[in-house]
């Protein structure tokens, strides 16, 4: 909410400067965000009188003028501005003014005449954002001479406060001044508002069928009122240092009237209402045009204001185009309501509307302001518009009116939730301040809460009411005490954090991308890929979840290829998002990206390009973090985003928890990449998974060693081959080592040669060399016959 | 007899000269050898009349002596310069960077969410987590915002369906914690959220952590108190000012904003704390009874206080960063700014 500083002033006036001003209501929580002055600097413009306006001899779009500056003499000024007539007011820079943007005004010939000074207009004066089109017009009562700055009140400032959504009660001058009168001990008051009598009897019928939602509703009928006629200058004024543009003067009334005291107001044009206005939930299938042009569909939860033909406005959100007041306007039905917050709550928004009428119903609305409201419109309108109050016509349901609520505040609850005993009287008096009723009990005190309160329900309420007036920083500040438990630390766990570190030592960045990528990147690296689609994206290549790490992977990698950076390591720890909605899973996933040489370039680097080994050594060694490099295995598998032949399903304990690959080449194509990449991607829950150490005792017998060299098809897994030979190598082996694997001179077409060194080592003897050569024998026996294999010689 | 100063005067010289182990070597057996020179006058002493013997067998002796010594004096000169030779050959320039993987860096999100649970943890939080996607009831419901509360406009949500949700906030691992877990607790709550905003300062997914603490006699001072101590272990500076603004969130009551001095101009007023001097930077409060009613807590026994914060807007202050969006480019320049 924006407000002008002067005319809070009015109703409450503390000692301190604007800036004071809005410290002290920020620490209150009613925060601050902007102050600004609501004219630009300048100095030496005066009120002064059009004395005559004649064509300029040689401009057909000048004028020359004579003013009356009040100064004694008459002033000749050539103007330009299409609306400058004689007996206007105007704002008038004598020569040696100094104009915004450190304009001066000098003596000056236009087009060879004379021109002595400048007719302003509010955009030239900084009162206004948009060029003015032409001069500022002054009433009539404007006196000549005076000093424009002070006569329009210009040294005052808009202040914007964003309000919290528990604080309906401020949003208006009233509410602030209240709020302003307590922080200040000073009294509040407003303009005093008194019934208009009316001056004829015609009443026009109210029917509200919902006295739950609608439980006050005031109408007055309002006739021959002027619209034709301008909105008072401290009219448009207050509401434009307000955030409000001046429409015409019934809507500037019901506009001001709301910005001054709570009460949003509606104004029908008598001529299009027929028999009766009706308080109803809208009928499924009935439409409204709105006041902005827009046609919606009501829905059968929807308030409605409407007539004997169908709806007219929706209750406290907007009214209707038809029934709104218009140049033609002779007769207005006047409309102050008290729409429960349950009914107007969510109703703009699902119709895709914010107003200011539904920003202050959803909030609470005081429900005692309904007549003050229409009193204080209604002698407005008049004032301005002319026009005959007829009586008012009011509907009342004192059982859906909120009732007055009593809530209980215990001494020993408020001294133990801020950690310190205020006094009492000091209590009583800031709950009084706030113009809540207070009766003394044994253990506190009883306390009504006023009716624009809505936010005060429960005692932790008013403990922050009381916190808050006290001031949050006088209240003690204390450490929490907290008996020391020890807890348990698994210690097979292996810590998110040194997987992230293992990435960093083996060279990578760690990554964060969005959880929501662009359909048709998941859907070109996983076509298969389900996963939920956000309702309301905020744009269409961030609105499908990521099934897998590897899409905003490869987003980075691109956008890094795009910044001339040729060698990238990425990796990333985060959720990925599998299946529909009803069937969801977020599986914890940690993936990475190699891109580009293996070494960084140096002197002494490989500049050979990362191939698959390269990014398996690094999946190796977070593997190796979890002390059992047995529980894993790789095997060769399809997927859609990688080479065929170049990739893998990864296994932990038997369960398929990941792939590595090199990127697809076809998929790279596709995505327009520059660079070939490799990825993979684990679950977190199987990287985590560790053991505790067992120690075996070192055995002070010799190992013996043996070296195989072995033939096999070069299409078989080695993986295969060291399985074999593990399980008939017996229980004394103690490490099998793969030396050695060559394809080309010396190996039949078609095959590789695998090359081991074999380990044993017995705890308690010497091995001797029949045993081995027992052992040796059976594994070249197994691996001929399931494998094909040939030892070589 | 009388040749012996000549002999040795001629070794000498022929050590003095020798420029190798091996050349040292030779003249050792050639002087000092079985059939050596000098082992051939000793023994021809036996041709001296006995009288003469004794010193010149002393002479002899002397000279064989001092040969030796000079002999294995140059033996080490030769070894040294050897050994000075090959250091000389074998050096390097130390200067020429090294070889292998240079290192990587965490993510800044990352440096900065694990130094918040580290503060935490050390004094006895724990560290919990929960689902990214998640339902109304927890994200909203059972944090005092039930539909249509105006506060649900605070935070633009991003919707599945009508009830699933990506989380606002971390708030609803809270509740699931005090679903599970009977008081005390001392939870710390890190991870991303997602808010349907995207502009200069806002990005549609950014990254909070959330404390709660409850026990029992739980005040707004020990809220305080605990927030101050954090921020100023967080800045490392035990001067920050910090103040606590009333403000409002569903889930608590008292409500706190927390501003701190700013820490580009130590309060003097800049563009980054708008010439305020003060620079927003968590939200707190006393929990709700109404949210302590959704986890079946008894809110007349146990009070708490939970705290929220955002780890890209503390980095951002804490390393400088002045852009928001570039978290989330994963440009190698500037991630390599944090390793």
């Amino acid at each position: 909410m924006k407000f002008s500083e002067q005319w809070l002033r009015e109703w409450v006036s503390p000692q301190q400067d604007v800036q004071g001003l809005a410290d002290q209501i920020t620490m209150a929580g009613l925060e601050v965000d902007a102050i600004e002055p609501v004219a630009a600097v300048f100095e030496g413009v005066v009120v002064a009188e059009v004395v005559s306006k004649a064509p300029h001899p040689d401009a057909d779009k000048l004028a020359v003028c004579q003013v009356d500056d009040g100064s004694g003499e008459r002033t000749q000024v050539v103007c330009g501005a299409p609306n400058v007539a004689v007996g206007q007011k105007v704002p008038f820079a004598r020569v040696g003014a100094v104009l915004p943007g450190d304009f001066k005004i000098r003596k000056a010939k236009l087009r060879g005449v004379e021109s002595r000074g400048m007719i302003c207009s509010a955009s030239e004066l900084g009162m206004a954002e948009e060029t003015s089109s032409g001069i500022l017009e002054l009433p009539l009562e404007a006196p000549v001479g005076e000093a424009f700055r002070v006569w329009m009140g210009l040294d005052d400032h808009s202040v914007e406060v964003d309000l919290t959504p528990n604080r309906g009660d401020c949003l208006s001058i009233k509410g602030l001044a209240r709020e302003v009168g307590v922080l200040n001990r000073l009294p509040v008051e407003g303009p005093a508002i008194a019934a208009v009598a009316p001056s004829h009897d015609e009443r026009f019928a109210v029917r509200v069928e919902d006295p739950e939602r609608c439980p006050r509703y005031i109408g007055r009928l309002i006739k021959g009122v002027d619209v034709a006629v301008a909105t008072p200058l401290w009219m448009v004024e207050r509401l434009r240092r307000s955030g409000v543009r001046s429409i015409d003067p019934v809507v500037d009334i019901t506009n001001y009237v709301m910005l001054e005291l709570g009460q949003p107001l509606h104004a029908f044009d008598r001529a299009n209402l027929h028999g009766a206005v009706i308080v109803r939930l809208a009928r499924e299938g009935e439409q409204l045009v709105l006041l902005d042009g827009q046609t919606v569909a009501l829905r059968d939860d929807t308030l409605v204001i409407a007539d004997e033909r169908g709806p007219l406005a929706i209750a406290g959100v907007m009214g209707g185009e038809n029934s709104g007041v218009s140049a033609a306007t002779r007769d207005i039905f006047l409309e102050s309501a008290f729409f429960t917050p349950l009914a107007v709550a969510g109703q703009a928004r699902t119709y895709g509307l914010h107003t200011d009428a539904s920003h202050r119903f959803e909030r609470g609305v005081d429900p005692q302001l309904t007549r003050e409201a229409v009193e204080r419109a209604t002698r407005l309108l008049i004032d301005i518009t002319g026009g005959e109050a007829g009586p008012l016509e009011e509907s009342r349901s004192d059982d859906h009116l909120p009732g007055e609520r009593e809530v209980r505040l215990r001494s020993a609850r408020l001294e133990q939730a801020l950690g310190k005993a205020l006094p009492a009287e000091e209590i009583g008096e800031i709950l009084e301040r706030l113009g809540l009723g207070i009766t003394l009990r044994d253990d506190g005190w009883q306390v009504k809460v006023p009716s624009w309160r809505f936010d005060l329900t429960i005692e932790e309420d008013l403990i922050e009411e009381v916190a808050r007036i006290h001031g949050y920083n006088r209240l003690p500040v204390r450490r929490p005490a907290a008996r020391l438990a020890l807890r348990a630390d698994h210690e097979a766990r292996v810590p998110l954090g040194r997987l992230r570190r293992q990435m960093v030592a083996r060279g990578y960045q760690e990554a964060v991308t969005y959880s929501f990528v662009a359909p048709e990147l998941q859907a070109a690296l996983l076509p298969d890929a389900v996963s939920p689609h956000l309702a309301n994206p905020i744009s269409s290549d961030l609105s499908v979840m990521r099934a897998s790490l590897f899409p905003g992977l490869v987003r980075a990698l691109e956008h890094n290829l795009n910044r001339q950076q040729s060698r990238v390591r990425l990796f990333e720890a985060g959720l990925v998002f599998r299946g529909e909605l009803d069937d969801l899973q977020q599986v914890p996933m940690l993936g990475a990206l190699v891109c580009g040489p293996r070494e960084p370039e140096g002197w002494a680097g490989s500049r050979e390009a990362v191939d698959f080994f390269d990014l398996k050594g690094d999946l190796e060694s977070l593997i190796g973090l979890g002390g059992e490099p047995e529980a894993w295995r790789f095997e060769p598998a399809p997927h859609s985003a990688l080479h065929p032949g170049q990739s893998a399903r990864i296994l932990h304990r038997g369960e398929p928890v990941g792939w590595i690959g090199a990127l697809h080449p076809g998929v790279r194509a596709t995505l327009g990449l520059r660079a070939d990449a490799l990825l993979f991607e684990v679950r977190q829950d199987a990287l985590t998974h560790g053991r505790i150490a067992a120690f075996t005792p070192l055995s002070r017998y010799p190992e013996v060693r043996r070296d195989l060299a072995f033939l096999v098809e070069a299409s078989l897994p080695v993986q295969a081959l060291l399985d074999t030979i593990r399980g008939q190598a017996g229980e004394w082996l103690t490490e099998s080592r793969l030396f050695d694997v060559y394809q080309g001179k010396g190996v039949p077409e078609g095959c590789k040669s695998v090359a081991l060194g074999l380990t044993w080592q017995h705890p308690s003897r010497t091995l001797n060399d029949e045993e081995i050569n027992q052992l040796v024998d059976a594994i070249v026996d197994e691996s001929r016959q399931h494998l094909g294999a040939e030892l070589r010689g | 007899m009388d040749h012996l100063p000549t002999v040795v005067a001629e070794a000498r010289a022929a050590i003095q000269a020798a420029e190798s182990i091996p050349a040292l070597e030779a003249l050792r057996v050639r002087y000092l050898g079985k059939k050596g020179e000098i082992t051939a006058l000793l023994k021809g002493l036996g041709k001296l009349p006995p009288a003469e013997r004794p010193a010149a067998g002393e002479r002899i002796n002397e000279a064989k002596q001092a040969l030796g010594q000079e002999l294995e004096a140059r033996r080490q000169a030769l070894e040294k310069a050897e050994l000075e030779a090959r250091l000389a050959a074998e050096r390097v320039d130390v200067t020429l960077p090294g070889r292998g993987q240079a290192s990587g860096g965490l993510h800044p999100v990352t440096l900065t969410l694990e130094r918040i649970e580290g503060l935490f943890t050390r004094i006895g939080y724990e560290v919990a987590v929960g689902p990214e996607i998640e339902d109304d009831y927890h994200n909203f419901e059972a944090l005092n915002i039930p539909a249509h509360h105006p506060a649900r406009g605070m935070a633009d949500t991003f919707y599945f369906d009508a009830t699933r949700l990506l989380r606002t906030h971390t708030s609803p691992v809270q509740v699931r914690t005090m679903k599970e877990q009977a008081p005390p607790i001392r939870i710390v709550c890190p991870g991303r959220v997602y808010r349907s905003d995207s502009d200069l300062t806002h990005t549609p997914m950014f990254h909070q952590v959330e404390g709660l603490l409850v026990d029992e006699d739980v005040s707004f001072a020990d809220l305080k108190g605990t927030i101050e101590d954090f921020l100023h272990a967080f800045f490392e500076r035990d001067d920050l000012s910090v103040r606590f603004r009333p403000s409002y969130f569903p889930f608590t009551e008292p409500s706190a904003e927390v501003d701190i001095q700013c820490v580009m101009c130590s309060g003097d007023g800049c563009r980054v704390c708008s010439h305020s001097g003060w620079l927003e930077v968590m939200g707190c409060g006393m929990v709700h009874p109404e949210v302590f009613r959704h986890s079946g807590i008894d809110a007349e026994r146990y009070k708490g206080f939970a705290f929220g914060m955002g780890a890209e807007r503390l980095a951002m202050l804490r390393y400088g960063v002045n852009d928001l969006r570039l978290f989330f480019d994963n440009d190698l320049r500037f991630l390599r700014q944090f390793a």
